[in-house]
């Protein structure tokens, strides 16, 4: 292989924007970002991408490659089919700024509703790791947002009104979890943040280039919060009434 | 003149990596209003990618360690080029800063008995570092990042500033633009605290994000404050050096921390050479000579770099400790670290110097010009130990925000003006590249210049390269003076980087021209042709400053320590 083949979005609506084919040398080891930055030294200095560290540490370069969302520093050229070329779309979950930039900044504004982490004042801040191990693992996220991006509730309902996203799903796990944090979101979580849309296909959990077992690990047991608060009771009352069991 | 955003605050911060957002923090809880500003989106700085821990001497690992310590190693690392006000108020305010990241809800890994785990690290006397895994600056920016966003500060995302405004000798405000919209936008400010990281993406091997081009350098030098220090930049031990497009990025010093040995192609493990006593966990200058010489004397691993191999310590091991490098050597280099070694070569890693500051407050020579982090200088002398930069920022973060606050205070009522003129001017500036009917290619000029920096201020440095790289780089000058690019101004990165490269422009001259002064070998600044450490030049710190349109080179007495702290090193002898 000496030369790879890409194909990618450029325009500012994504109506009138189209594929732009381009030719880029091959390099050993060569990832989807360096074929970007190669396509804006050499040829369109304007093609729009957003990046930072280039180490998959900071979750900037989020795009479709072959229509998987995927970090594109993490992309492997090597790894992708050889005979076709290499199509590069941005996220299609968040409103299209240009070429492969989205506007996620809804993401920001919901993050911020979330009521913060609520220490207990008379903690001697002793946390054992087995107790903090989970947590962890939640704040692995570098908020690449391609699970929000995956999401069907985000992406094919658009019910950015209804519905906080796995990201921060997870984010309300890790403080619901958190063995310091004193503070009841389970009302938050039904109401505003919609814990119930999810209905656990997992898709976010597949992107997620951090390895977070996002549902298993973070939504189910939100639910079952949720469950247990609201809904037993419930169902405990109605088979009273109604002598079912 | 186009129509322009203004927004008005007492405290405008720039960055917001780990040094931006302590200062916000702290200047809003002292109830100023206050603006942060940031080149990326929110929790996208360079802080994220720290990797091997924070340094406090919080003793819960080791017994025996304090802030003494702290200090002495501090002071040791840097040669005693530090500032030691800055060194002894790091030492003492650094286990606090810590503890209150925890309190903000950072979760660092475990002690048995459920206290902040710490791990040893290159240049310090006691296993210091608390860290979560391989990845602390995460822990360390989400953590302030979510504390911030709740202390009723003004975030404005993807905003770059181009220049700062004075009303005489006092800070009055700033000048930028929005990365989207590429429309204008002025924030009228009293105070300003410049946290804008450090300038690696002047050099070609880099282990840093595209946001440091050293914009706060340049601002403040542009303003008139002092820059110090400027000839020492670290370059890090341990890049990765294959493939060819991830050369460069970082293999945290956890690694060595957690017992990896340095291996050459004739399987010597070198630093017996080098540094006996402390071997892989020698300082980082250190270091970095004994694998460059390695690789130029012909023992080199087969991509010109040495062996780093943390195998033996188990592959369980390896993936709880190490989880972001185990991922990094597999997906992007096919190396499994905890079957093989690693390929790993010095990198252009953070600059010990900038702007010159008041260790108490972060003020600079310019009245209401604050500054923290990596863009100050003093604090880390001629090489930073290795998790003295996360400490650094929370400590000085909070100090320079504290004093901007403070100083907004006593101005009062804001009756400070930024001149109309001033304004067009620096709009006319930013938008000329699009003026241009020809010109050069903004990538290219960028890419001349790192080349240039990699090639004549690198790892070793001598007088004819020198002098020959500053020639170049007035030429890159001159070309740059002349800049062609295309498309809109709605999120453009070649326009975005005409700005950027103003910048690289002003700290590559700043850091050639010190370098070239500097007549001795001392920390990370090694000159051939000078070997040696220079007691005499060991009293000065190199100091930059603008005259005219001229940049003056000279020194500056390095501040004298009190007896009771200097019988510290004395007793270690």
């Amino acid at each position: 292989m000496s030369e790879v083949v890409l194909q990618v979005f450029r325009g500012t609506t994504r109506e009138q924007g189209e594929l732009k084919e381009y030719r880029v040398p091959y390099v050993e080891g060569m990832v989807v970002l360096d074929a970007l930055h190669y396509i804006q030294a050499n040829y369109d200095g304007d093609l729009a991408v957003r990046w930072n560290c280039k180490a998959a540490k900071c979750g900037s370069c989020s795009a479709e490659v072959n229509g998987k969302p995927r970090l594109t520093c993490k992309t492997r050229i090597d790894s992708l089919p050889k005979d076709e070329p290499i199509r590069v779309y941005p996220m299609r979950a968040f409103p299209l700024i240009k070429d492969l930039v989205t506007d996620v900044s809804w993401n920001y504004e919901a993050k911020k509703r979330i009521p913060p982490f609520t220490p207990d004042k008379n903690t001697d801040w002793i946390m054992f790791q087995e107790d903090i191990d989970r947590l962890q693992e939640f704040r692995k996220c570098i908020e690449c947002f391609l699970c929000q991006n995956v999401c069907h509730i985000l992406r094919d309902h658009g019910r950015k009104d209804a519905f906080f996203g796995p990201r921060l799903m997870i984010k309300i796990a890790e403080l619901e979890m958190h063995p310091k944090d004193i503070l009841d979101r389970t009302e938050f979580l039904r109401k505003e943040a919609g814990v119930g849309f999810c209905n656990i296909t997992k898709c976010c959990t597949e992107v997620c280039p951090e390895g977070i077992h996002i549902t298993d690990n973070g939504i189910i047991p939100l639910k079952e919060r949720v469950v247990d608060r609201y809904f037993d009771p419930v169902m405990w009352i109605f088979r009273k009434i109604s002598g079912r069991k | 003149m186009e129509k322009y955003e203004t927004h008005v605050h007492d405290v405008l911060v720039i960055g917001a990596g780990g040094a931006g957002l302590r200062a916000a923090i702290e200047a809003s809880a002292r109830g100023a209003s206050v603006g942060l500003v940031c080149k990326s989106l929110l929790g996208k700085a360079h802080t994220v990618m720290a990797e091997g821990g924070i340094a406090a001497a919080l003793a819960n690992v080791d017994p025996q360690d304090n802030w003494k310590t702290h200090f002495r190693d501090t002071m040791l690392g840097g040669k005693m080029l530090n500032n030691w006000r800055m060194a002894l108020i790091h030492a003492q305010e650094a286990p606090d800063r810590v503890k209150e990241l925890e309190e903000w809800g950072a979760l660092f890994d475990r002690t048995k008995d459920g206290r902040i785990l710490q791990r040893a690290f290159g240049g310090h006397s006691w296993r210091r570092l608390c860290h979560v895994g391989d990845r602390t600056g995460l822990e360390m920016i989400r953590t302030l990042q979510e504390r911030g966003i709740h202390s009723g500060i003004d975030v404005y995302m993807e905003c770059t500033i181009t220049k700062l405004f004075k009303d005489g000798e006092r800070i009055s405000g700033a000048f930028g633009y929005w990365r989207e919209s590429g429309r204008f936008v002025v924030f009228k400010a009293k105070a300003i605290v410049l946290a804008t990281g450090g300038i690696g993406k002047v050099y070609k091997i880099t282990s840093n994000s595209w946001e440091y081009t050293g914009d706060g350098h340049a601002l403040a030098y542009e303003a008139g404050a002092e820059l110090i220090d400027m000839e020492f930049v670290q370059f890090h031990p341990t890049g990765m050096v294959w493939p060819p497009g991830v050369r460069g990025i970082l293999v945290t010093e956890a690694v060595r921390g957690e017992g990896g040995i340095l291996r050459n192609a004739k399987g010597e493990r070198f630093m017996e050479r080098y540094d006996p006593k402390r071997m892989e966990l020698s300082t980082r200058d250190v270091v970095a000579r004994a694998i460059y010489t390695e690789v130029k004397e012909g023992r080199g691993s087969p991509h010109g770099g040495a062996f780093l191999d943390i195998s033996h310590k188990g592959a369980d091991f390896i993936k709880k400790k190490l989880p972001s490098m185990y991922h990094q050597f597999l997906e992007l280099a096919d190396v499994d670290i905890t079957k093989m070694p690693m390929e790993v070569g010095p990198t252009t890693h953070y600059i010990m110097g900038g702007v010159r500051v008041d260790p108490e407050n972060g003020a600079s020579t310019v009245p209401g010009l604050f500054a923290a982090g990596e863009v100050a200088g003093g604090m880390h002398g001629a090489n930073r130990l290795g998790g003295n930069s996360l400490s650094d920022l929370l400590v000085f973060g909070r100090r320079a925000g504290w004093g901007a606050a403070e100083y907004a205070k006593e101005i009062g009522d804001n009756t400070l003006k930024i001149n109309e003129e001033d304004i067009e001017k620096a709009a006319r500036e930013l938008l000329q590249p699009f003026e241009n009917a020809d010109g050069a290619n903004p990538y290219i000029v960028h890419q001349t210049l790192q080349e240039t920096m990699q090639d004549y201020f690198g790892v070793f440095r001598v007088e004819d390269g020198l002098k020959k790289g500053l020639e170049e780089l007035e030429k890159i000058k001159r070309t740059a003076s002349r800049l062609k690019i295309e498309g809109s101004r709605l999120f453009n990165p070649g326009w975005h980087l005409c700005a950027d490269l103003k910048s690289m422009l002003i700290v590559s001259e700043a850091i050639a021209k010190s370098a070239l002064f500097r007549k001795e070998s001392r920390g990370a600044h090694s000159r051939v042709d000078y070997p040696e450490s220079d007691p005499e030049w060991g009293k000065y710190n190199t100091v930059i400053w603008r005259e005219g349109e001229e940049m003056k080179v000279g020194r500056r007495p390095v501040p004298e320590m009190p007896d009771e702290l200097k019988q510290l090193f004395t007793e270690v002898k």
